[in-house]
């Protein structure tokens, strides 16, 4: 092991303390929203853009793979809402209410009003109220441990929405979150947005994105679930459409109250980078979630989903299911902890990643990790790295299917399965749409005839 | 839930202190002056003749590790080695070079008698039945020194080199000046690195072509001497087509401070060879208040270089208060296959963080790794692995399954595996487990006669079954005793 | 000789047995009957010494030694022996290691010498043909891959080779067909003695055509309500339960 690197700092490095030190002043929320800044500033700046020795960033270092720091995007003009107005409309809504985020920064304009029961804010004037309660769920200061760009977020954030869901409401239809990009030039967002789920209530939170803007741009964002006792939330992330080069680091954190239930899903299917962290707590006790996730990797893009699952109430359930497809030269990141801390009891924990590798270029990198400090635990991890099943495959031939057809058939499933798993019919054909399109420019581009292997 | 408290009561009520090798002897030793610089590097080359292109070998590995930091990624907590108090060299002052059995200082023997270690070839040869088989063949290191070497002359007549590294390096000094630091360089770790420039002694095993090892090959290493390091260094060869297979014991007086071990293993086989290499650690694991015991800091590492060669690595770990070891395999000669078995127990204050790597270079290469770890008292226990495919590594398999068994709510068990392919032809299979004894077994057990401990013992023993029946039969008795007593109170 | 005296046994609170009521005489074999979750599984376990029940009181008595002191494993070498509803899976403990363990165990504690390896073996032998279970079967992990009615024959193997003096089988029916039931209920009858006392606990008539009870007991409510010969079970099996409804409009307690 080679002594510590006692690194200066990067360009990048630079160039965000500069947008910070420019922006802190004009940045959404009083003296308390300050301080929260100057403190998750600090923690960033002590610690630098993660890098290989960082152990949650060991497969994606960010360090190297950030050159650049590109300016804050300013906020939306008339113009631009006009052409996303454009594309919005041609979108079907499942009427559950649909937010717009531009560039980071919330439209009402763009957006329509929440169905009875739950109630919408911008992230600004959350944080310009400055109510501590709303405040302090919005730090979610003890999660994450340190982490670097969950800092960046809480220190530079812009803009979100701040949905309150009253307690016992049951919200049927998804409440949708749409990101669009406006700005013309290449450009930085960073948003943060918070759900408070009350107790009992019931509620669907689908985030997609719309627009290619041609620009390779980055993303900070963050969202925060706040989930009541015995609520029910589901979640779905479509995390597409952006461009080569482009980098986009999203966290969420999801803090699961007595008996509640949660399930989150999704899809990534984006050029340049992505990194997915999620941060669940069980703080009650009996809550039952699974988070699951497919991403399709292709050309040099680098997906990671890391996962870190704190169980800390008694008697918890928390099934983690992940896939990847990775194709070309991509590179797939899987790690997942669960932690189990001494009180947490009976805990049930089952974690899965499954990867199908289907070039010799493309990487797949898997870290699922067990802590466990309590002793009656029943708690399991498995990893599966591999090819295409020969006889499956063998087996579709025999039937008639030429190998490209019985390739994506096998790769469609494989995606599938997951995704069905979603509970809304709406969503699920969403995704599934979103799958087969990815599978038919593989397709197009002629892939997958030659590639499998015994 | 009485039965699993009744259980983890006594294991809280465990003296660790009853560790059973944890008495001290006196024996008059020459010991280096504390704290290590080059004249203490070169004092320890000169002690033993060593010829000028070794000296330069390990000035260069101390000034090397001068410029190294001590790694801290592992999940061990510990007061820091003061490595300028340490003393790098001591030997039995009646030591002067290996000797016959009759010439050794007959308290030595004493001592590995008590340890129950069989140095007398005689009473080996009126052993019982097959003899051939069952005979093993020892080198007794004690503190930095090899003492002792038995069926020399007898593996001499096989063509099989087996003595003291510090005796190969003047009689074979071509095959120690080839493979030395082939495996793990001299750069390789900190404490790897710290072996290179001080290490005193150790085993030296070359197998000729086409030989099958007549007899099971094993070191005893003792720790007795007070504020010394120990640092062996291993190595062993198997040249085409042989086969070896290698038992590897320790154990240490009971101490208040905490003692060194750094050890480095070397293994490399050609094609088609195999080494099988079986440790049983039973290092003093320090007092029921954590304090003392052996710091185990080591390195192993297997190259399979030639073609369809086997590395096998099994170890049963119940001692040391920290462990830090993760035998590995560099998987280089297409169709080579890589083994890794491991029960890790955990006691007490112990921490262990151990697993393997197994680095897939070679096409068609295999490994398996089965770990099975057991918590207990208020110990950490970790599996750390790595699996990783190279891109030319085409058609890698790996399978693992690491599980743990955790005994009582103070203690710990974690896992992390790093899986790693870079190719599309790497097939990866991982699955790992926590769980606790259950009730219902408990119970049925108890329903059917057995008290707690023997009930604990016995599940305890299925869960550690497919690394038992990797062991020499001999080797796997003595272990399943030291999994009873390691978890002594819990365990009948 | 098994003997149960007013015996009250709560589980988080709630009483399950109450005030219950039964004796056993040497070579009886007696019939626990009564309606899903009246308390026959639990009356299993406690005579057992399973943990999790609170005994608020009463005593147990074998062969006229008071047992309830006692852990499960002393019990065992004082002669109880369960035939479990669900036996348990033991991953990776050799059926043979464990029969071993478990038979040297009560030797051990009753102050009887070891069985050497050729008896033992003998004793596995015999026990098994009679069970027709087959060989491989005793090489496997104890339990792990075995069909409900190889884990049934399984026990009662373990009962041939452990000699319990009172025998206590759970619903060893449940779940097993026509031919399991058959070839368990001959090896327990094959092993009715003069020294020995069954308790039968079963839900259906079933398995008394095969093994015929001395003695019928109906329980409801946690305690026996009724006791009979062995046409009692008949009458059941015309009639039902539903005239054993619990003696007082307490709980149905949870089985």
């Amino acid at each position: 092991m080679p002594a510590r690197i006692v690194s200066s700092r990067t360009d990048a490095e630079v160039a965000l303390a500069d947008a910070y030190g420019a922006a802190k002043t004009r940045l959404p929320g009083g003296e308390a929203v300050r301080h929260l800044r100057d403190d998750a500033f600090g923690i960033f700046a002590g610690a630098g853009l993660p890098h290989r020795r960082v152990e949650a960033w060991h497969y994606t270092d960010l360090r190297s793979l950030m050159r650049e720091a590109l300016p804050v995007a300013a906020r939306p003009n008339g113009s631009s809402l006009g052409a996303i107005n454009g594309e919005l409309a041609g979108r079907p809504s499942f009427g559950g209410g649909r937010l717009v985020v531009v560039d980071g920064t919330f439209v009402p304009s763009l957006s329509d009003a929440l169905p009875e029961g739950a109630g919408v804010r911008s992230l600004a004037d959350v944080l310009s109220e400055g109510r501590p309660e709303l405040i302090d769920l919005l730090a979610a200061r003890d999660f994450g441990e340190g982490d670097a760009v969950l800092a960046l977020n809480a220190a530079m954030m812009q803009d979100g929405v701040v949905i309150e869901i009253d307690p016992g409401a049951e919200i049927v239809e998804p409440i949708e979150i749409v990101y669009a990009t406006a700005s013309a030039q290449p450009a930085a967002s960073f948003f943060r947005s918070l759900v408070v789920v009350g107790d009992g209530a019931k509620v669907r939170i689908a985030e997609s994105s719309i627009g290619r803007g041609g620009r390779a741009g980055q993303t900070f964002g963050c969202l925060v679930f706040k989930v009541g006792d015995r609520a029910e939330v589901g979640h779905t992330a479509a995390i597409t459409r952006s461009e080569a080069g482009s980098l986009r680091l999203d966290s969420f954190v999801a803090d699961l109250g007595a008996r509640a239930q949660f399930d989150s899903f999704a899809l990534v299917d984006s050029e340049g980078l992505v990194r997915r962290q999620l941060f669940m707590r069980f703080s009650g006790d009996d809550a039952k979630a699974q988070l699951r996730g497919v991403s399709l990797c292709q050309g040099r893009e680098h997906v990671d989903t890391t996962l870190d699952v704190v169980h800390r109430g008694l008697g918890c359930e928390g099934r983690e299911h992940f896939r990847y497809i990775l194709d070309d030269a991509a590179t797939g990141v899987f790690q997942g902890r669960i932690r189990v801390e001494k009180q947490a009891q009976k805990t049930d924990g089952k974690m899965m990643s499954r990867a199908l590798v289907l070039s010799d270029e493309a990487s797949m990198h898997n870290k699922p990790e067990l802590e466990i400090f309590a002793d009656d635990v029943a708690c399991g991890h498995g990893a599966t790295v591999g090819s295409l099943n020969a006889d499956q495959l063998f087996y579709l031939r025999a039937r008639g299917l030429d190998k490209r057809s019985a390739e994506s058939l096998l790769l469609e499933a494989f995606a599938g399965e997951l995704a069905d798993e979603v509970g809304h019919e709406g969503l699920v054909a969403r995704f599934r749409a979103e799958i087969a399109h990815w599978l038919g420019e593989r397709t197009k581009a002629g892939k997958g005839s030659g590639g499998s292997k015994g | 839930m009485a039965a699993v408290q009744e259980t983890v009561d006594r294991v809280k009520s465990i003296d660790v202190t009853e560790y059973k090798y944890g008495f001290s002897s006196v024996i008059e030793m020459d010991k280096a002056p504390a704290g290590l610089n080059e004249d203490i590097v070169r004092l320890i080359s000169s002690k033993k003749n060593e010829p000028e292109w070794l000296t330069e070998w390990r000035l260069e590995a101390y000034r090397r590790w001068l410029t190294l930091e001590e790694p801290d990624w592992a999940r061990v907590n510990y007061p820091r080695v003061k490595f300028d108090e340490l003393h790098y060299y001591a030997a039995p002052k009646s030591h002067s070079g290996p000797k016959s059995l009759d010439e050794v200082d007959p308290e030595l023997l004493r001592v590995y008698e008590k340890l129950g270690i069989p140095l007398q070839e005689q009473e080996l040869l009126a052993g019982v039945e097959g003899a051939a088989q069952r005979r093993v063949a020892v080198d007794a290191v004690f503190d930095s020194v090899s003492v002792v070497t038995t069926f020399k002359n007898e593996l001499a007549k096989a063509g099989v080199i087996f003595c003291p590294i510090s005796e190969a390096v003047h009689t074979h000094p071509e095959l120690v000046k080839k493979y030395l630091g082939s495996v793990v360089p001299t750069s390789d770790n900190y404490y790897s690195t710290l072996n290179a420039a001080v290490f005193s002694d150790g085993s030296f095993v070359y197998i000729p072509k086409g030989v099958r090892c007549p007899m099971e090959l094993s070191t005893y290493f003792r720790i007795n001497e007070q504020n010394t390091g120990q640092f062996e260094r291993t190595l062993i060869i198997a040249d085409e087509g042989s086969y070896v297979s290698y038992l590897e014991g320790c154990t240490a007086p009971r101490r208040d401070e905490n003692q060194l071990h750094a050890a480095v293993v070397e293994l490399i086989t050609h094609d088609d060879a195999e080494i099988k290499y079986s440790t049983v650690q039973n290092w003093y694991p320090g007092d029921a208040e954590g304090k003392g015991g052996i710091y185990n800091f080591v390195t192993k590492r297997g190259d399979c270089r030639g073609k369809n060669s086997k590395i096998s690595w099994t170890q049963v770990e119940t001692g040391s208060a920290i462990t830090w070891k993760y035998p590995s395999c560099i998987l280089r000669g297409d169709g080579s296959r890589g083994e890794f078995y491991s029960i890790a127990i955990s006691n007490g204050h112990q921490q262990v963080d151990s697993g393997t790597k197994m680095l897939h270079l070679g096409k068609n290469t295999t490994s398996r790794i089965i770990s099975k770890g057991i918590s207990a008292g208020k110990s950490q226990n970790t599996y750390r692995g790595q699996v990783s495919a190279h891109r030319k590594a085409t058609n890698a398999r790996n399978f693992t399954n690491c599980d743990s068994l955790l005994i009582g709510n103070d203690c710990g068990a974690h896992t992390v595996p790093y899986i790693e392919a870079r190719n599309d032809s790497a097939q990866f299979e991982h699955e790992a487990t926590t769980s606790k004894i259950s009730e219902d077994q408990m119970f049925y057990c108890q329903q059917r006669g057995l008290s707690a401990e023997e009930a604990t013992a016995l599940i305890v023993n299925g869960f550690v079954r497919d690394v038992l029946q990797q062991l020499p039969m001999e080797f796997a008795v003595e272990a399943q005793k030291l999994i009873a007593i390691s978890l002594e109170g819990s365990v009948g | 000789m098994l003997e149960v005296r007013d015996l009250i046994v709560s589980i988080a609170g709630n009483t399950i047995l109450d005030g219950l009521n039964l004796t056993v005489r040497d070579g009886e074999v007696a019939a626990i009957m009564g309606p899903n979750g009246t308390g026959k599984s639990t009356l299993a376990y406690v005579i057992a010494g399973k943990e999790e029940y609170e005994v608020e009181g009463g005593e147990i008595l074998v062969d006229g030694e008071d047992i309830l002191a006692k852990s499960p494993d002393e019990r065992a070498a004082a002669g109880v022996f369960l035939a479990f509803q669900y036996p348990v899976e033991i991953p990776g403990v050799g059926t043979m290691t464990f029969l071993r363990a478990a038979l040297n165990a009560q030797r051990r504690a009753r102050g009887e010498d070891e069985l050497t390896t050729p008896a033992f073996m003998k004793r596995v032998n015999e026990a098994g043909a009679m069970l027709e279970i087959r060989k491989d079967f005793m090489k496997r992990a104890l339990n792990v891959g075995f069909s409900g009615g190889e884990k049934k024959r399984m026990d009662i193997l373990q009962m041939a080779l452990l000699e319990p003096s009172v025998a206590i089988l759970d619903e060893t029916d449940s779940g097993l067909d026509i031919d399991a039931i058959r070839i368990v209920s001959e090896g327990v009858n094959k092993l009715r003695s003069a020294k020995r006392s069954f308790v039968l606990i079963t839900h259906y008539q079933r398995l008394l055509n095969y093994i015929v009870p001395d003695t019928v007991h109906v329980m409801s409510g946690g305690r026996i309500v009724r006791t009979g010969g062995k046409e009692l079970a008949l009458e059941l099996e015309q009639s039902g339960y539903r005239d054993f409804a619990p003696h007082s409009a307490a709980q149905p307690a949870a089985e």
